[in-house]
């Protein structure tokens, strides 16, 4: 990978990460966190990874990024309107950090298998050489995440229903939800009201 | 000039560490998701790193079901936010004290 990349990728990652950490607005954060993650991902097809470059844009930006916005929009969640925290927690967090960076450069640096990216074959980072791992060295935990996906699916819809019996259409509790009902409730009582009389009807002959 | 391998290793420990940053200053709970994502990411970053250097393949499966369990965890971390969002109507980790002393 040239030098020249590896800088301009490596700087456009830390600077969209720091974009993070600072931003007010939850939706800014999100989109220099999309930012961060499509940069990772070239960094990965740059290194010789493509499976996984293309993957981390399909799964990580195109799924979690997407899971996250409509949370943000469920919780109908505003810019902070003024600084949150203590002042002392963000001196010993942005100090914390800059040790843990300082204290990993310096390991990095010291350690003596470093080196130049070695020569790779063509199939290093095919998807076919990812399956003949995944099928054969790695069946089992291959297997396990599956189930784990299962009852991550199922946890998260019985965590985030609404809690009670089930009622077709009737929630109190989310933002949009509730707007979302005050722009139906009309159409949806006239709708049970002929229903109803529909059954009357039937009932009686 | 290729870049050599100990420049990947500490960009991935600066991610790391923006991302530690980020959930010990952020007091919005999504954010605080947000910059734990950051953190996974940036051990991705050294696993694929370091897979190219030694010529494995193994790190990239490692890659990949990290990122399975990443989507898994998120997943589950916004239900939980949602679900606690109901009772504050507040999405500060502040503000979920019951059971401080």
């Amino acid at each position: 990978m040239p030098l020249w990349l590896f800088i301009f990728l490596g700087a456009l990652a830390v600077i969209s990460a720091l974009g993070v950490i600072l931003q007010r607005n939850p939706v800014h954060c999100l989109m220099a966190l999309v930012m961060v993650l499509l940069d990772i991902a070239l960094l990965y097809i740059a290194l010789g990874a493509v499976t996984v470059g293309f993957l981390q844009a399909i799964v990580y930006v195109g799924a979690i990024m997407i899971l996250f916005l409509f949370v943000i929009w469920l919780l109908n969640l505003r810019a902070e309107v003024r600084s949150e925290g203590h002042l002392a927690l963000k001196f010993f967090g942005a100090l914390g950090a800059s040790a843990l960076t300082a204290e990993l450069w310096v390991f990095v640096s010291e350690s003596r298998r470093t080196g130049g990216l070695t020569e790779r074959s063509p199939q290093f980072g095919s998807i076919a050489s990812l399956a003949a791992s995944i099928f054969s060295q790695y069946l089992v935990a291959f297997e396990v995440t599956s189930i784990l996906l299962l009852v991550a699916v199922v946890g998260a819809i019985a965590l985030a229903r609404r809690p009670g019996p089930v009622t077709a259409g009737r929630s109190e509790s989310l933002p949009a939800d509730a707007a979302t009902r005050q722009a139906g409730g009309v159409r949806q009582a006239g709708g049970v009201r002929q229903a109803g009389g529909v059954r009357q009807a039937g009932g009686v002959r | 000039m290729t870049a050599p391998i100990s420049y990947v290793l500490i960009l991935a420990a600066a991610i790391f560490a923006i991302g530690v940053a980020g959930v010990l200053m952020r007091r919005n709970a999504i954010v605080m998701l947000m910059s734990i994502e950051l953190m996974l990411n940036a051990v991705n970053l050294t696993f694929v790193g370091l897979s190219r250097r030694l010529g494995s393949v193994d790190g990239q499966v490692i890659v990949f079901f990290v990122m399975t369990v990443a989507a898994a965890e998120a997943a589950v971390g916004l239900a939980i936010i949602i679900s606690a969002f109901r009772n504050r109507e507040s999405v500060n980790v502040d503000e979920f004290n019951l059971m401080r002393w």
